[in-house]
């Protein structure tokens, strides 16, 4: 059926070998966590010093856009291999949200 | 070829949840909802853009009065860091761990209904306030964006406990892996959304 696979049993040396990849992978994913809290920190501690809008708004948006792509490309996986298809549905996807938010914004304001 | 068939460390895949043709489906289409998730919370983002602040003439609330930064502070840590935990489940998925996995599955669902919990206090609040669904144009364009996020919370924890239960005595195996990793994927698409949430709804709302 469609559950059906290839079955290959790696070698000692290959087994350790990947899960050293793996643990390397997983210390990337802390440092992306590690950034993504302290690009929250600076977002909220913008806001709470009181600066003005115009100058906060386009950083702490800039941070949001940050932040997704290490969850987008980090956590979750887009930066692996096999991911072609992925990437031109979420940039298909994220294009039409673009032009979503632009329009109803731009027949409200003006 | 049997569904249930036993692996162990060394003969598991590199990527089991891409591993099969079953998997690969599920992963292309599961990706394909992603992006068209991410038109629908536009739309709902779009909404709530063109009508913040917006209501009946005299209307008390705004934006820039109503929202509390400590609690959404709190909320935006638990979801970021039930995001890690989950990645930390699927490491151990990958390295066949199936009991590793179950435990950061299920630190991940708690740290979900610890935000939820805080949602629905949060909400609670304003009802209480005088701020309902229906009382104006803001709060309606408020309740849908933030509720919809909550849902996707909701059946997000849904999903990772069905998940956990039904699979409990299975096993990880070709049938299962797939599904624990569709279910993390949606986890970290619910906190992408909600960056975006704390960042336009609560931040932008508080500077006005």
């Amino acid at each position: 059926m469609a559950h059906e696979t290839h079955t290959h049993v790696r070698s000692q040396t290959e087994y350790e070998y990947i899960r050293r990849q793996r643990s390397k992978e997983m210390r990337g994913q802390l440092t992306s966590f590690a950034i993504m809290i302290f690009l929250t920190l600076i977002a909220f501690t913008a806001v709470a010093a009181d600066f003005s809008p115009y100058l906060i708004t386009p950083i702490i948006l800039l941070l949001a856009a940050v932040q997704v792509v290490l969850q987008l490309y980090g956590f979750m996986h887009m930066s692996n291999k096999g991911h072609g298809m992925v990437a031109f549905f979420m940039f298909s996807g994220m294009f039409v949200a673009f032009i979503t938010i632009l329009a109803l914004v731009t027949i409200v304001w003006w | 070829m049997d569904l249930n068939k036993k692996y162990t460390p060394q003969s598991w895949p590199d990527h089991p949840e891409t591993a099969t043709m079953e998997g690969k489906n599920k992963f292309v289409g599961f990706w394909l909802l992603l992006a068209a998730e991410t038109v629908t919370f536009a739309s709902l983002f779009a909404t709530y853009l063109a009508l913040k602040d917006k209501g009946p003439s005299g209307m008390e609330f705004a934006a820039s009065n109503l929202f509390e930064l400590p609690l959404v502070f709190a909320m935006t840590m638990i979801l970021l860091t039930s995001s890690l935990t989950s990645v930390y489940a699927m490491y151990h998925m990958k390295n066949h761990n199936f009991k590793a996995m179950q435990a950061w599955l299920g630190i991940t669902v708690l740290l979900g209904a610890a935000f939820l919990g805080l949602e629905i206090y949060e909400f609670n609040h304003y009802v209480h306030l005088g701020f309902g669904y229906t009382h104006s144009a803001f709060s309606a364009a408020f309740y849908t964006l933030v509720g919809t996020h909550g849902a996707h919370v909701l059946f997000g924890l849904s999903w990772f406990i069905a998940l956990m239960v039904r699979n409990s005595k299975r096993g990880l195996n070709m049938y299962n892996a797939p599904k624990f990793y569709l279910v993390s994927l949606y986890w970290h698409f619910i906190d992408v959304v909600w960056v975006f949430i704390f960042t336009v709804v609560y931040l932008m709302g508080v500077i006005g």
